[in-house]
C-alpha cells in the first residue's frame, strides 16, 4: 500500500515538474543562441493567468495552451527587439518585462480569480501503462506531460545532432565564426529567443489548467518559478537532459516539503513550501565552484594525485556557458 | 551635434518614452472595460488630494529613496544587487527582535530606537554581504544568490510571524504583536510620516553623491564595475570593493527595513519589503544611476503607488495597475534610449 | 581564379585604411601582400573576404566584376579566408567544425563526412583526429582544420592572414607545402604577412602596402633591403642593443612548477639581474603565459618558490608583488591593462602613487594627466575615454600609468598589434627604465624583436622552459628551431655546462 502512494507521489513530480522541463528547455534554447531571456518569472504568470481565462472563456484547453505560448512568444520578441536590434542591456529588459509582466498579470486576472475552468484530465497509455513500476509513474500523465518527456530528447538531438543544432552552438559560442558560415547570427537568435519564450508561455497554463488548476491571483503560488527556471538553465550546464533532472530534482524537493509537513510541526508549513527555492539555488554552488580563483589556489596545494582527480570531479560538474552569452554580435 | 543638442534630444526621447507608457496603460485600461481618464484622475487625487495623502507619498518615499541609494552603490560595482528585498526583510526582522527585548525594560526608548535601527542596519549588511561572499566565494552569479536568500528572508519572516514572534493564541497574516507606542518613530502631529525618516533619506541621498562622485573610493568602484580585471591590475583590491558596495547596499536596505517597523506599521508583517527593493532596481535604471534624479523620480513612484490604493476601492481595479506603469515608464525609456542611439548612429 | 582589384577605396572616419588599390592577382600562384600593422591589408582582405564593402572601387574575379555581401556570400564564389585568430568553435569536435555552415540534410551523416575529411587531409599530410576537441588543439593545427574546410566547401582562392604567427617551425613547413600544393592545382593563394623572411621563401609575387596605398610590386627574387624600404618608405634603424645590467639579482625562481590544465611546467629555476631583458619565446600556447603569470602571483604554483629582491612572495597574489615594485603589462589591453569607460585622468587618479585623501582632487589629477600625455605623446585629451583612443595610444597611456620606481615590468606581447613607430618608441621608453636599474620580462610571438632587445633568452616549448640564452650568440634560425621543439640536445647540453658552472 504504501509503495503504492510512493509510486503515486513519483507520477506527481513528473506531473508537476513538466511545466518546469517545458520552460527550462525554452530557456536553454534562447541561452544557446547567446541571448538571456531573464522575464521568464513575469511570462509564466501573464500566460498562466491569460491561458487560464482564455480557456475559461472558450472552455477549450488547446486555445488556453495556444494563448499562454502567443504571451510567451511577444514578450520574448520585445527581450529580442530591445537587445538584438536595440543592443540595450538584456539584464535590464528582462528584469522590468519580469515584474511589469506580473503586475500585469495579476491587474488583469483580478475579475477571474477563483473561477472554474476546464482542468486537463490525465490520458493513459495502452500496453504501458501495464509496465510494472514504470507504468504507473510515467504513463497514467496528461498529454501535455507526455509532451514534456518527448521535448527533453527532442530538444539533446536537435542541439547536439543535427545540422541546424550545430549552427545554433556555434551562434552562441562564436557568432562571429557562425557569421563566415553563412548564418544570419540575428535573425538566428530572433528565432531561438521567440520560440523558447514561445515554450515558456506554455508552462503557465499548464499549472492553471493542470498542476495547480485554477487562477488565484497573488496567492495562486507561481511566483518564483520563472527564476527558478533560470537557476536550472545554470545547472542543467545548458544540455536538456540534465536541465530536466533539475527540474524534476526541484519537483521532488517540492513533493518531499508537502510530504514531511505532517512530521515536521514545529516548523510553520509556509517555510517548507519555500524551502525548495533557496535549495535549488544553493545547487548552484556545485557548479559554479570550479570557476572561483580560490579554489584554483586550493588545487594548487593539493598533492598531485589528489588534485588531478579533484580537477576531474570538478570538470565534470562545472557548467560551462556559451561562450557568447549575453553579449550582442556585430559584423564587424 | 553638440552637447547641449544631445542633451535635448535625449530629453525628448524620455518624454517619448513616457508618452508610450501612458498610451500602453491607457490601452490595458480600455480592455478591461475602464475609463482611462479617471483612472489616472484617481490615481492623481489619491496621492495630492489632501495633506494625509501627501504624507503618505512621502512615507513611500523615504524607504524607496533609501533603497535605491544603496542600489547606486552596487550598481556602480557592476552588481545586480537582486537580493535587495530580503535585506529590507532581514533589516526590518532584526529591528523588531531588537526591539523584543527591550520590550518591558527600563531602558529609554530613545536608546532602544537607535540600538533596534543600527540592528537593522547591521542586518541588511549581513544578509547583502552573504550574496558577495556566494558571488566571490561561490561563484554564484549575485542574481541568482541574491533570489535564493530573498526565498530564505521571506522563509524566516513568515516563520517568525507564524512561530516565534507569533501574536499570543493568534498567528496570523497580520503580523506580530504591535509596539507601544514610545518605541514609534515621533511623527507630525496628526500624520503618519516622521521628520527622522525624512532625514535619514535626505541625509542618504547627500552622502551617496558625494561618496559616487567625489570620493577615491567611489571612483575605484566605477573602475571595479566598468573592467573588473583591468582594475584588479591596476592594484583595486575587486573582490573587497565588491563586497564593501554589497555592505553599503545592505546598511541603506537595512534601514529601509527598519523604518518600515519603526516608522510606519510598528510591527513585523509578512510583506515588510512591500516590494520598493524591486521598484527601486527600476528607478536606477530610469535615472540612469545619476543620483542627481533620484529624488523626484522616487517621489513620482511613490506618488503612483500611495494613488493606486484608490483602484480597487472606488473603481473595483486591481492596484498592480501602478506596477504596470511604473515598469512600462522605465521600458519605454529605456527603449527609447536604444532608438535614439540607433538614430545618432545612423547621423 | 584570376582576382583583381579596381580603384578600391576605404575609409573609417577619417582614416583611410585603402587608397586607390589596383593590381591583380593570378590563379596557380602564391601572392604576397606585405606591409606592416595597420598599413591596410587587413582590410582589403576583409573588403575581399565579405566583411566589408569598399567606399568605392570594383573586384573582377576571372574578369567578371562582382558584389560581395558577406563572407558566406565570398565562399560562394570561391573566395575562403583564415583568419588571424581562427574561427572556430573550440568546446566542439573537429568533425562538428567542419560540418557546421555546410548545405545537406537535416542530419548530418557523421560516417561519410570523417571518410571525406580523412581522405582529403591526407592529400596534405595533415593527421588530425576528427573526434578531438578542438580547444585540444594547437594554432597550427587549427588552421590546418580551417584549410581543410574552406577547400571543402569550395575554395577556389584562400586568403592566408599572418598565417605564421604561433605556429611551430614544423608546422609552417607543413603549411608552405600545403599551399604549394594547392597553387600547383591552379587555386589562387593570397598569403598576407609582415614577415619579409616568410614572404620571400613562400611568394611568386608580392605587392607592398603603406598607409594604405599599394608603394609597388615585386616578382621574386626579393632583395630584402628594397622590401624594408617600400614597407616602411625609409631605412629603419632600431635602437641599439646595449647591455646595462647590474650584478645584483632582482628575482629569483627556484624549482617552480606550476599547472594550468592541461599545461604542466615543472623544474623552473631562473635568475634575473637588475637592468636585464629578458625574452621569452615561444609559439603561443607553450606555457610562456603561464609561467609569467606565475611570476606576478596571477597563478599558484604547486612547488618551488618566487623571490623578489630577497623577498618569497611564493603564494602571495599580485597586489602584494605590485607592492613590491612588481608591475604587469596584459596583453590584452582593454580587457586587464585599461577601463573601458574610464578617462584618462581617472586612470591616474586611480594608479597614481600620490597619498590619498577621502575626495579626490580632480584639478590636480587632471593637469597630472595632461603633462603624461604631453610627455608620453598620446594623442588624446584628459577626458578621452581610454576605448576612444587608438591601440599604440592605449599602449603609451598604459606604460605612462606605470609607477616610476619598478624594479621588474613584466609584458605579454608589448608592441603587438603597434605600427613600427609606436613599437620603438615604447622600446625607447622601457628601456630608459632599465637604465634606471628595472628589470624587463617579456613575451613576444615576433622573434625578431626577442633577439631585437633582449639580454638573455627562455625558449618555451610545450611547457619545457630552457636555460637561458645569450642573445648575442643566438641566430634567428637557431630560435626558430628552438620555439619548434628542434636542437634542444644542444640547449640541454649547455643546461649541464650551466649547473657545473654554478656548482663550482
Amino acid at each position: 500500500m504504501s509503495g503504492d502512494i510512493i509510486l503515486l507521489g513519483l507520477a506527481g513530480v513528473i506531473a508537476s515538474g513538466a511545466p518546469i522541463v517545458i520552460a527550462v528547455i525554452g530557456e536553454t534554447l534562447t541561452e544557446r543562441a547567446g541571448v538571456i531571456n531573464l522575464s521568464l518569472n513575469g511570462v509564466i504568470l501573464l500566460s498562466a493567468m491569460l491561458g487560464f481565462w482564455v480557456s475559461v472563456e472558450t472552455n477549450s484547453l488547446f486555445l488556453g495552451f495556444l494563448a499562454g505560448t502567443l504571451v510567451g512568444a511577444l514578450v520574448a520578441t520585445i527581450v529580442a527587439f530591445s537587445s538584438i536590434t536595440l543592443k540595450q542591456s538584456q539584464v535590464a529588459v528582462g528584469f522590468i518585462l519580469a515584474i511589469t509582466c506580473r503586475d500585469l498579470a495579476y491587474f488583469l486576472g483580478n475579475p477571474i480569480m477563483g473561477s472554474q475552468g476546464p482542468i486537463m484530465l490525465s490520458s493513459s497509455v495502452p500496453l504501458l501503462r501495464d509496465i510494472p513500476i514504470l507504468g504507473k509513474i510515467l504513463f497514467q500523465q496528461s498529454l501535455m506531460t507526455y509532451l514534456s518527456i518527448i521535448l527533453i530528447f527532442v530538444a539533446w538531438y536537435w542541439i547536439f545532432k543535427t545540422r541546424p543544432g550545430l549552427m545554433l552552438q556555434g551562434i552562441g559560442e562564436k557568432p562571429a565564426a557562425a557569421f563566415v558560415r553563412g548564418a544570419n547570427v540575428l535573425k538566428m537568435r530572433y528565432v531561438y529567443t521567440i520560440v523558447g519564450g514561445a515554450l515558456v508561455g506554455l508552462a503557465g497554463p499548464l499549472y492553471t489548467l493542470s498542476v495547480k488548476p485554477g487562477w488565484k491571483g497573488t496567492i495562486t503560488g507561481l511566483d518564483g518559478i520563472g527564476w527558478i527556471v533560470l537557476a536550472i538553465t545554470i545547472f542543467g550546464g545548458w544540455n536538456p537532459v540534465r536541465a530536466a533532472f533539475g527540474a524534476y530534482l526541484f519537483a521532488f524537493l517540492q513533493w518531499l516539503g508537502l510530504v514531511l509537513q505532517p512530521y515536521m510541526t514545529s516548523i510553520p508549513s509556509q517555510v517548507l513550501q519555500v524551502a525548495p527555492f533557496p535549495l535549488m539555488i544553493l545547487a548552484l554552488l556545485f557548479v559554479n565552484l570550479g570557476n572561483t580563483e580560490w579554489m584554483d589556489r586550493l588545487l594548487a596545494t593539493l598533492p598531485e594525485k589528489m588534485r588531478l582527480r579533484a580537477i576531474k570531479i570538478i570538470r565534470t560538474m562545472q557548467s560551462q556557458p556559451p561562450g557568447a552569452l549575453g553579449t550582442p554580435f556585430e559584423r564587424q | 551635434m553638440n552637447q547641449m543638442q544631445n542633451r535635448s534630444l535625449s530629453f525628448l526621447f524620455q518624454i517619448g518614452g513616457l508618452i508610450l507608457a501612458v498610451l500602453f496603460v491607457t490601452i490595458i485600461l480600455v480592455l478591461v472595460d475602464a475609463k482611462p481618464l479617471d483612472a489616472f484622475r484617481l490615481i492623481w487625487e489619491g496621492a495630492t488630494g489632501n495633506s494625509t495623502r501627501v504624507a503618505s507619498v512621502f512615507v513611500v518615499w523615504v524607504p524607496l529613496l533609501l533603497v535605491t541609494c544603496g542600489l547606486l552603490a552596487t550598481f556602480t560595482a557592476g552588481l545586480w544587487n537582486i537580493g535587495i528585498e530580503g535585506q529590507i526583510t532581514v533589516g526590518a526582522i532584526f529591528t523588531t527582535g531588537v526591539m523584543r527585548l527591550f520590550l518591558g525594560s527600563s531602558v529609554s526608548p530613545v536608546i532602544v530606537i537607535i540600538l533596534s535601527m543600527l540592528a537593522g542596519m547591521l542586518g541588511g549588511a549581513i544578509w547583502a554581504a552573504l550574496a558577495g561572499l556566494l558571488k566571490t566565494f561561490g561563484g554564484v552569479n549575485e542574481i541568482f544568490g541574491g533570489l535564493g536568500l530573498n526565498f530564505i528572508a521571506t522563509a524566516l519572516n513568515i516563520g517568525l510571524i507564524f512561530g516565534a514572534w507569533s501574536r499570543p493564541g493568534i498567528a496570523s497574516m497580520s503580523g506580530t504583536e504591535p509596539f507601544p507606542e514610545q518605541f514609534w518613530l515621533p511623527t507630525f502631529q496628526g500624520f503618519r510620516i516622521s521628520l527622522w525618516s525624512i532625514g535619514f533619506a535626505i541625509i542618504g541621498l547627500v552622502i551617496i553623491y558625494f561618496l559616487l562622485q567625489g570620493t577615491h573610493f567611489g571612483l575605484r568602484l566605477k573602475a571595479v564595475g566598468k573592467g573588473i580585471k583591468s582594475a584588479f591590475r591596476m592594484g583595486i583590491p575587486t573582490w573587497q570593493h565588491m563586497m564593501l558596495s554589497f555592505v553599503i547596499c545592505g546598511l541603506f536596505a537595512g534601514l529601509a527595513g527598519a523604518i518600515q517597523v519603526t516608522g510606519v506599521y510598528h510591527r513585523l508583517i509578512p510583506s515588510i519589503s512591500s516590494g520598493y527593493g524591486f521598484m527601486g532596481l527600476m528607478i536606477a535604471m530610469l535615472i540612469n544611476f545619476q543620483a542627481i534624479w533620484l529624488a523626484p523620480i522616487a517621489l513620482f513612484f511613490a506618488a503612483l503607488n500611495i494613488g493606486g490604493i484608490q483602484l480597487p476601492i472606488v473603481m473595483k481595479l486591481d492596484s498592480a495597475l501602478t506596477g504596470v506603469l511604473q515598469g512600462s515608464l522605465v521600458l519605454f525609456v529605456l527603449l527609447m534610449q536604444g532608438v535614439k542611439q540607433r538614430f545618432a548612429e545612423k547621423k | 581564379m584570376n582576382i583583381e582589384f579596381r580603384n578600391i577605396n576605404k575609409s573609417f572616419g577619417p582614416v583611410r585604411a585603402n587608397i586607390d588599390l589596383n593590381f591583380s592577382i593570378k590563379s596557380g600562384t602564391i601572392y604576397g601582400i606585405l606591409g606592416e600593422n595597420g598599413a591596410g591589408k587587413s582590410t582589403l582582405m576583409k573588403i575581399l573576404s565579405g566583411f566589408y564593402k569598399p567606399d568605392s572601387g570594383q573586384i573582377l574575379l576571372n574578369g567578371k566584376p562582382v558584389i560581395i555581401e558577406s563572407p558566406a556570400d565570398a565562399i560562394k564564389y570561391g573566395i575562403g579566408m583564415l583568419h588571424q585568430d581562427p574561427l572556430d568553435f573550440p568546446p566542439m569536435r573537429i568533425i562538428e567544425n567542419f560540418i557546421v555552415g555546410q548545405k545537406g540534410g537535416l542530419i548530418p551523416s557523421y560516417k561519410e563526412t570523417i571518410h571525406e575529411f580523412k581522405e582529403l587531409q591526407t592529400k596534405f599530410g595533415f593527421t588530425l583526429d576528427p573526434e578531438a576537441y578542438v580547444d585540444t588543439l594547437t594554432v597550427g593545427e587549427r588552421q590546418q582544420l580551417e584549410i581543410l574546410r574552406l577547400l571543402w566547401m569550395g575554395a577556389n582562392a584562400l586568403i592566408l592572414d599572418e598565417p605564421t604567427t604561433g605556429i611551430s617551425a614544423q608546422q609552417k613547413e607543413k603549411l608552405f607545402a600545403a599551399l604549394r600544393i594547392l597553387a600547383e592545382q591552379g587555386k589562387t593563394i593570397i598569403f598576407v604577412s609582415h614577415k619579409l623572411e616568410d614572404v620571400e621563401i613562400l611568394c611568386g609575387k608580392v605587392a607592398i602596402l603603406r598607409k594604405g596605398i599599394l608603394v609597388g610590386e615585386l616578382p621574386a627574387p626579393y632583395q630584402t633591403d628594397k622590401l624594408v624600404e617600400m614597407m616602411f618608405g625609409k631605412v629603419i634603424t632600431l635602437g641599439d642593443r646595449n647591455n646595462v645590467s647590474q650584478s645584483n639579482i632582482v628575482f629569483e625562481l627556484k624549482n617552480i612548477f606550476v599547472e594550468q590544465y592541461p599545461m604542466r611546467i615543472e623544474n623552473v629555476n631562473f635568475r634575473l639581474q637588475a637592468g636585464e631583458v629578458i625574452g621569452l619565446a615561444g609559439m603561443e600556447g607553450s606555457g610562456q603565459d603561464v609561467l609569467l603569470r606565475a611570476c606576478v602571483g596571477l597563478i599558484r604554483p604547486i612547488s618551488g618558490s618566487v623571490i623578489v629582491i630577497g623577498k618569497d612572495l611564493t603564494g602571495k597574489n599580485y597586489h602584494e608583488f605590485m607592492k613590491n615594485g612588481v608591475s604587469f603589462l596584459p596583453a590584452s589591453r582593454l580587457e586587464e591593462g585599461l577601463v573601458p569607460g574610464l578617462t584618462l585622468a581617472e586612470h591616474f587618479t586611480i594608479a597614481g602613487e600620490e597619498t590619498k585623501g577621502l575626495f579626490i582632487d580632480k584639478e590636480y589629477f587632471k593637469q597630472k594627466a595632461e603633462k603624461m600625455i604631453d610627455e608620453y605623446h598620446i594623442i588624446g585629451h584628459q577626458s578621452s575615454t581610454v576605448e576612444s583612443l587608438s591601440g599604440g595610444n592605449q599602449q603609451r597611456a598604459a606604460l605612462s600609468l606605470l609607477r616610476n620606481s619598478l624594479s621588474i615590468i613584466l609584458l605579454e606581447h608589448p608592441t603587438r598589434g603597434l605600427d613600427i613607430e609606436s613599437a620603438i618608441y615604447m622600446w625607447g621608453k622601457l628601456k630608459e627604465r632599465c637604465m634606471l636599474g628595472t628589470s624587463i620580462f617579456f613575451i613576444s610571438g615576433d622573434l625578431e624583436e626577442i633577439l631585437q632587445y633582449s639580454d638573455r633568452i627562455l625558449v618555451f616549448f610545450s611547457g619545457h622552459v630552457s636555460p637561458p640564452l645569450d642573445a648575442v650568440t643566438t641566430s634567428l634560425d637557431q630560435l626558430g628551431q628552438l620555439i619548434g621543439g628542434k636542437g634542444w640536445d644542444q640547449v640541454f647540453d649547455i643546461q649541464e655546462n650551466y649547473e657545473s658552472n654554478a656548482k663550482s
